[in-house]
């Protein structure tokens, strides 16, 4: 089973603290790491090539740095890494980042499966997944939290609903995206890790890809920021004294108050 | 591109340094440099006191077409089980504001067989025209035949606007149409506005965990695009006597998914939806163990509402991983939001910052969650609850 | 300090690090309460390809010496002795295979504890041949071409959980001493079966079973070496291997003293952090100098180790003393510094000192140790004269 992976470098929201005097980020120092629920997605493909054979690629898109989440993957047990790294990928939105993911994955023979993990935690989109299995022209599916079985060219899953989960098969090759509750990703491994750190990343420019510019980076994308503001200070933070009896009853009251029991 | 430093003026005096919310900027022999990580949000245009960053007017990416050959605000009104999700009115109730500031007319875009009914309850919802695409094979979802109709029908009627819940179903096929229509989409807002003078869509979101927030627009291309947090907006009263006219149509193919959906479980616990639920009593480390979400039960029911759970709780095994509220679990947004025992890590606040009123119950008076409560009780969760379930249980006689 | 540690050693205990961080320290305290055998963590180091660091890499393991293992062992043994002990203990039955086995006895066996997928355990200890290995009393007969093997050990490390077993046993019980057989036994041989689970003051993770030999069978192949060499098979075992305890001591120090610094910063009494009183620097300090000073002595020792020399027994030994009577006394030190929150099982101290007690027993009691330090005394100063 030939299997890739989509990966993402971001900050670690773990260590991003709240300045309480401005109300902003503290991001000094913040250190990169692999995107949380992408780690779920290397798990199950390693897992799935452990099960079935075959051969697990990570992607990532990003600086020259990004070569760093490839070693973190190698470490813990994936073959073969593709760096897709050039100028003119920079701000990108989820549209072209989609596009320039799925020009990579069409470099890949024979692919099963592309997993992603659900969203990336620094932009929490969850549209890279979906967009990739457009721009490939498979089947997807979103949220899946166990699979139950592969073979006969399909695979069966569940996938998480608001108010339960869904039992689906889909043919293969398909895209989906997985939740944390999948699996919980193994550790890096003593062979990985020196294998990582003797990984050479060559990266794929646009031009090696053969991207079409206008979709590519900001001029590939149709959305653009153009405003980012510290949310407004949530929250009367109007503090209940007294004993317990006393709390209770003035919250009880200022509930009643503004009708919400 | 799009963002310059004037060097001449820069003074490396770092105030953009602090302002940049990507970290984008550095000070090299005292001048800013503006890197890769730039997403030209301007916040440092702003910042800077000599002037000396100017953000250049070059449109990136060509207009894809006519702007204006696009016109009509759509929702798209999902369904399960042949009933349309509550969701989809709060879109109806907002995209009716929205229609009126523009000029232009709100439809709504209904997938299944046998939802006339609920075509009707659209348009008393606020909808001046309900498309209904009417076959049996679309009562259930697939993303790939979701993602193939609603295309298709945005490629026929070019609507300027398309709104969607941020369900999972939502997420997961509304970007696959925004990726085939080549258009701009913006995941899980919270606020949305027009610009009128351009006809822009203002599409307001929280980003890295709910610390900004951003509004992105979508300049060059159509329609406009966006999931929207369920629970935010306001849905409006159902007037049943309003008009509308329900265009009935079939799919231009017969849908064939490459998805079979073989069971729907509904998990026990989770009977009810977190995601819509309208008072949610979430608990955190300081509930101790299962006993004191045994307690948190309890005072959900004496308000009607369910129980929530952060990470930790979770992982410690203390609920079951639906109840997960946060940047790993679900997003919600519930008239009232208690938390006790909960100390309010930021991936935790992600998921409910946007709820309409949030009491906080923590022994710690320090605790972050007090930063976003309307109302704290500095206190023993294990004194406060039972005090507040009693109080709840007298008043209601 | 700074050790000179290779890149390949820096990996080691980094990889060992966050494993204790991530997957042993906040489930060490459920363990040991509910006295079960961490199989989860083993499995975590299994995939992390710790259980081969020095088994050569002929065999499936990383090629490495004892110290590689001694680096893993203090960084799982800062989180918790009685999950690393079960992993260290592994090595332990691997050595007579590794030392003693012939190349196909290697093929078979290492490449499974190399990778993990077999746990190991040695069997020399019985009821009455503890520190006296020459009161074994277990037998192995030969017979045809099969051993017939008879007998008890007692208090085995790994018992029932491990695959694969080195056992001593006499095949001629006659000469004593020089009567002594290793052999492999596989779990599930028939004949073979586990005595209960002991119940223990400390390490109430790791698996403590007897191993019952009736009439059990094993194919003549099984014996490592040649007949006879048995305590000569079990003597540069142990030789081997207690560094590794050394490197425990080493671990469950390092692991109090951090406890018991962190706490001192925190705890507030008379208006003050008690780490302010010199009181109680002048304990930190003692006990950050011997665990440092215990280090120094078992890295110095393993390194000596992987030279290959002739003679370990006494350098051996005063790694496994000196750090193991360190630990017990930096673990006592520490319940004293957390004071009565020290002695309660929700602060990991308690667990700590209870757990330190088993360095100054197992694998040869210190009093044993300054036995074998003192011989190789005599033996240095009788080789001089001559």
């Amino acid at each position: 089973m030939n299997i890739a992976v989509c990966v993402k470098q971001v900050p670690d929201a773990s260590d991003v603290k709240i300045d309480k005097a401005t109300g902003t980020m503290v991001r000094d120092g913040v250190p990169s790491i692999l995107n949380p629920f992408d780690a779920y997605a290397v798990e199950e493909a390693i897992a799935l090539k452990e099960k079935h054979g075959g051969n697990v690629t990570a992607l990532t898109m990003g600086p020259p740095q990004a070569a760093e989440v490839l070693r973190h993957v190698v470490a813990m047990g994936v073959d073969d890494v593709m760096l897709l790294s050039d100028r003119a990928f920079a701000g990108a939105d989820t549209w072209a980042t989609s596009y320039t993911l799925g020009l990579g994955l069409k470099r890949l023979d024979n692919l099963d499966l592309v997993i992603c993990g659900k969203q990336a935690i620094d932009g929490d989109t969850a549209q890279v997944g979906p967009g990739v299995a457009v721009n490939l022209g498979l089947p997807f599916v979103a949220y899946v939290r166990k699979v139950i079985e592969v073979g006969g060219g399909k695979m069966k899953v569940e996938r998480l609903i608001e108010d339960g989960y869904e039992v689906v098969e889909v043919e293969l090759p398909a895209v989906i995206t997985v939740v944390k509750e999948i699996n919980s990703p193994r550790m890096p491994s003593l062979k990985g890790k020196m294998k990582a750190k003797k990984l050479e990343v060559a990266p794929l420019s646009a031009a090696d890809l053969g991207a079409i510019l206008e979709n590519i980076g900001l001029p590939g994308s149709p959305t653009k920021v153009v405003k980012v503001f510290s949310p407004p200070p949530k929250g009367k933070r109007e503090t209940l004294v007294g004993t317990p009896d006393e709390q209770v009853s003035a919250l009880v009251d200022r509930l009643a108050g503004i009708k919400v029991i | 591109m799009g963002i310059i430093v004037k060097v001449d003026l820069c003074t490396g005096c770092e105030s953009c340094v602090n302002e940049c919310p990507f970290g984008a900027i550095e000070i090299k022999d005292d001048v800013a440099v503006i890197g890769d990580k730039c997403n030209l949000c301007g916040a440092c245009v702003e910042a800077c006191p000599v002037y000396a960053i100017e953000m250049t007017e070059e449109q990136a990416g060509a207009p894809a077409a006519d702007l204006s050959a696009y016109q009509g605000l759509w929702i798209f009104a999902e369904q399960r089980v042949g009933k349309v999700a509550p969701v989809a009115y709060e879109l109806l109730g907002e995209g009716r504001r929205l229609a009126d500031a523009l000029g232009t007319e709100l439809s709504a875009v209904l997938m299944g067989a046998g939802l006339d009914a609920e075509a009707k309850a659209l348009i008393e919802g606020g909808a001046d025209r309900v498309y209904l695409v009417d076959d049996a094979s679309l009562n259930e979802f697939h993303e790939d035949t979701y993602a193939s109709v609603l295309s298709d029908l945005i490629e026929e009627y070019k609507p300027e606007i398309v709104l969607a819940g941020a369900t999972s179903i939502g997420r997961a096929y509304i970007p696959m149409v925004a990726t085939k229509v080549r258009t701009g989409l913006t995941a899980d807002c919270t606020m949305l506005g027009v610009d009128l003078e351009k006809r822009m869509l203002l599409q307001t979101r929280p980003a890295f965990g709910g610390n900004i927030m951003a509004t992105i627009v979508c300049p060059g291309h159509r329609p406009q695009m966006a999931t929207i947090r369920p629970g935010v907006l306001k849905r409006a009263a159902a007037d049943p006597a309003r008009k509308g006219e329900v265009v009935k149509s079939v799919p231009r193919a017969r849908l064939v998914s490459k998805s079979k959906l073989l069971e729907v479980i509904e998990e026990a616990g989770h009977s009810i939806n977190i995601s819509e639920a309208e008072v949610i009593v979430a608990g955190g480390r300081g509930m101790g163990g299962e006993k004191g979400f045994a307690l948190l039960k309890d005072l959900a029911d004496a308000l009607g509402g369910v129980v929530g759970a952060t990470r930790a709780a979770v992982d410690s095994g203390w609920m079951p991983y639906p109840h997960q509220i946060g940047q790993t679990g679900r997003t919600v947004s519930p008239k009232l939001y208690i938390a006790c025992g909960i100390s309010g890590a930021i991936q935790h606040l992600a998921g409910m910052q946007s709820s309409d009123v949030i009491v906080a119950i923590n022994k710690d008076p320090n605790a972050t969650i007090f930063n976003v409560a309307d109302y704290g009780i500095v206190g023993d969760v294990f004194e406060v609850v039972p005090a507040l379930i009693k109080k709840l249980r007298e008043s209601r006689g | 300090m700074d050790y000179f540690l290779t890149d390949e050693q820096q990996e080691i205990r980094a990889l060992a690090r966050q494993i204790a961080e991530e997957k042993v320290k906040p489930v060490r305290a459920e363990l040991d309460e509910k006295e079960e055998f961490p199989w989860e963590i083993m499995k975590t180091l299994a995939q992390a390809d710790l259980f081969g660091l020095y088994i050569p890499e002929e065999y499936g393991g990383f090629g490495g010496g004892s110290f590689d293992n001694c680096l893993a062992i203090e960084e799982l043994s800062k989180a918790c002795i009685g999950v690393s002990v079960s992993f260290a203990a592994s090595g332990l039955g691997a050595y007579p295979i590794l030392l003693y086995g012939n190349d196909e006895q290697k093929k078979k066996y290492l490449p499974r504890i190399a990778s993990g997928q077999s746990l190991a355990a040695f069997g020399l200890t019985e009821a009455n041949a503890g520190s006296d290995a020459g009161g074994t009393a277990t037998t192995a007969v030969l017979d045809g071409n099969e051993y017939i093997l008879n007998g008890t050990k007692q208090w085995i490390t790994n018992g029932g959980e491990a695959e694969i077993y080195s056992v001593i046993a006499m095949t001629n019980p006659s000469r004593g001493g020089r009567g002594a057989s290793a052999f492999v036994v596989e779990k599930g041989t028939p004949g073979f079966s586990f005595g209960k689970k002991e119940k223990k003051m400390g390490i109430r993770s790791s698996a403590t079973t007897e191993l019952v030999f009736e009439n059990c069978r094993i194919p003549k192949e099984n014996l490592l070496g040649r007949e006879g060499v048995g305590f000569m098979v079990a003597m540069r075992t142990l030789d081997k291997s207690r560094p590794g305890i050394g490197a425990q001591a080493v671990g469950l120090a390092a692991g109090a003293l951090e406890e018991s610094v962190n706490y001192a910063r925190e705890r507030r009494q008379f208006g003050s952090p008690i780490i302010s009183f010199q009181a109680v620097q002048h304990m930190l300090a003692d006990m950050a100098t011997q665990t440092e000073a215990a280090r120094a002595l078992v890295y110095a020792v393993a390194r000596y180790l992987d030279s290959d020399p002739k003679e370990i027994s006494k350098a051996s030994a005063m790694s496994k003393l000196f750090s193991s009577d360190v630990a017990m006394k930096v673990t006592v030190d520490a319940v004293q510094i957390l004071g009565g929150y020290g002695y309660m099982r929700e602060y990991p101290v308690e667990k700590m000192m209870r757990d330190a007690k088993i360095l100054q027993i197992y694998e040869g009691t210190n009093q044993i140790q300054r036995n074998v330090i003192g011989a190789a005394l005599i033996k240095e100063a009788a080789g001089k004269k001559a």
